[in-house]
């Protein structure tokens, strides 16, 4: 019998995607979310440091769609890192453990993270006068 | 680092469709892991039809039947079919589980029996468990004692001897440490949730006098600090016990004994 190179079972290619592992990797995505959001916080105070048409590049690419769409991802990841962080601080504390309240305080953050996001959109096009 | 793409011998492909049953309509459908190590071939996905008018409830029962009937060459573990020995531990319908106390009616469609997940396979569904029980005994689970033993046994008061449910009855099964992300990417180090679950076991004995010890073994940042509370584990378990509270609670006297 050949006990060398046996095959790896398959793994992420069969087991069912399931509440508790897709908001764990939600959690680790939105996490690099925020750090390239970041950068891109980093690029807007240079433009204002440099100048107008520097700012001028940096307020083109904001106010299109793409610019938009990456800014309603970044306050996601914000508002789901924020969530689900608390929800990994009650954990920590040994709260929230079984299964059961596992999966209710994970429809509550995914909830409440896509409903603050929305929160946060409609005050921000209020605040500026319309889309 | 973590290798998401099964190796190139690994891969699985379509594998051989077995005759249906006659004279029945009442069927389902199996589609199994096949892996000979006699054959210098790849994993592949055999379909087999069961009549379930002469078939068991359970999943393992089909299996059986399959390898009585149909293919003796399908090879698994079973031996208790009540869920209390772990042997027929494997992943069922994308789940690990039991196949001897999983029903055939709770999974829609083609049931699909897959080996525990990310483990090196030795036929079929049989996966290698040696890593397995290598790291079990790791923790050391047996009564570690230094003090001069009593006249007859080491007696536990009852609130003691609570603090032990959800904890011994864990069968070694492997369904949680298998079903674990982070201990498909790091089994080499971290030690996954079962035998986690089996140092807890020992950590909250009162009749164990090595706490120090036995934590000191697991401060570090692969054995136990790999868990990030993704909850698989605990979801996934036959015994409906908490190994994610179990590692938690070791994070906590972790904490704690630095007060």
């Amino acid at each position: 019998m050949r006990t060398e190179n046996r095959p790896l079972s398959p793994h992420l290619q069969i087991y069912k995607p399931q509440l508790t592992s897709v908001l764990s990797i939600m959690h680790r995505l939105t996490g690099i979310g925020l750090a390239v959001g970041t950068l891109i916080l980093v690029w807007w105070l240079f433009s204002i440091a440099l100048g107008p048409q520097y700012y001028n590049d940096f307020h083109w690419f904001i106010s299109s769609i793409v610019g938009r769409l990456f800014l309603f991802a970044w306050t996601f990841s914000f508002t789901f890192h924020l969530a689900n962080g608390i929800r990994h601080l009650c954990w920590d504390a040994g709260w929230g453990l079984d299964i059961s309240k596992a999966y209710k305080t994970g429809w509550l953050t995914l909830i409440v993270s896509v409903v603050l996001t929305f929160v946060i959109w409609i005050v921000g096009y209020y605040l500026i006068g319309g889309i | 680092m973590a290798d998401f793409v099964l190796p190139r011998n690994s891969k699985v492909k379509n594998g051989k469709v077995w005759p249906e049953p006659e004279d029945t309509s009442n069927t389902r459908t199996f589609k199994v892991y096949r892996w000979s190590p006699d054959e210098n071939e790849n994993p592949s996905i055999d379909t087999y039809t069961v009549d379930m008018n002469s078939c068991g409830p359970m999943v393992l029962d089909a299996l059986i039947k399959i390898k009585n009937e149909i293919d003796p060459t399908l090879t698994f573990r079973r031996s208790c079919r009540e869920g209390v020995c772990g042997s027929c531990a494997m992943n069922i319908d994308g789940c690990n589980t039991l196949a001897c106390t999983s029903f055939n009616s709770e999974v829609k469609g083609d049931i699909k029996i897959y080996p525990l997940p990310h483990q090196p396979v030795v036929k079929d569904l049989v996966p290698d468990m040696t890593h397995f029980f290598a790291q079990y005994r790791e923790v050391e689970p047996w009564l570690k004692a230094d003090s001069q033993p009593p006249e007859r046994e080491r007696l536990q008061s009852i609130e003691d001897r609570e603090k032990l449910d959800g904890l011994y009855e864990c069968i070694l099964c492997a369904c949680c440490s298998t079903s674990c992300p982070s201990y498909w990417w790091s089994a080499d180090r971290y030690l996954g949730p079962a035998v986690l679950l089996q140092a807890y076991r020992w950590l909250a004995d009162s009749r164990d006098e090595a706490t120090g010890d036995r934590l000191d073994k697991l401060e570090d940042p692969f054995r136990l600090y790999r868990c990030h509370t993704i909850m698989n584990c605990t979801k996934t378990c036959p015994k409906s016990l908490n190994p994610a509270k179990a590692i938690a609670e070791i994070k906590k006297m972790m904490l704690e004994r630095q007060i």
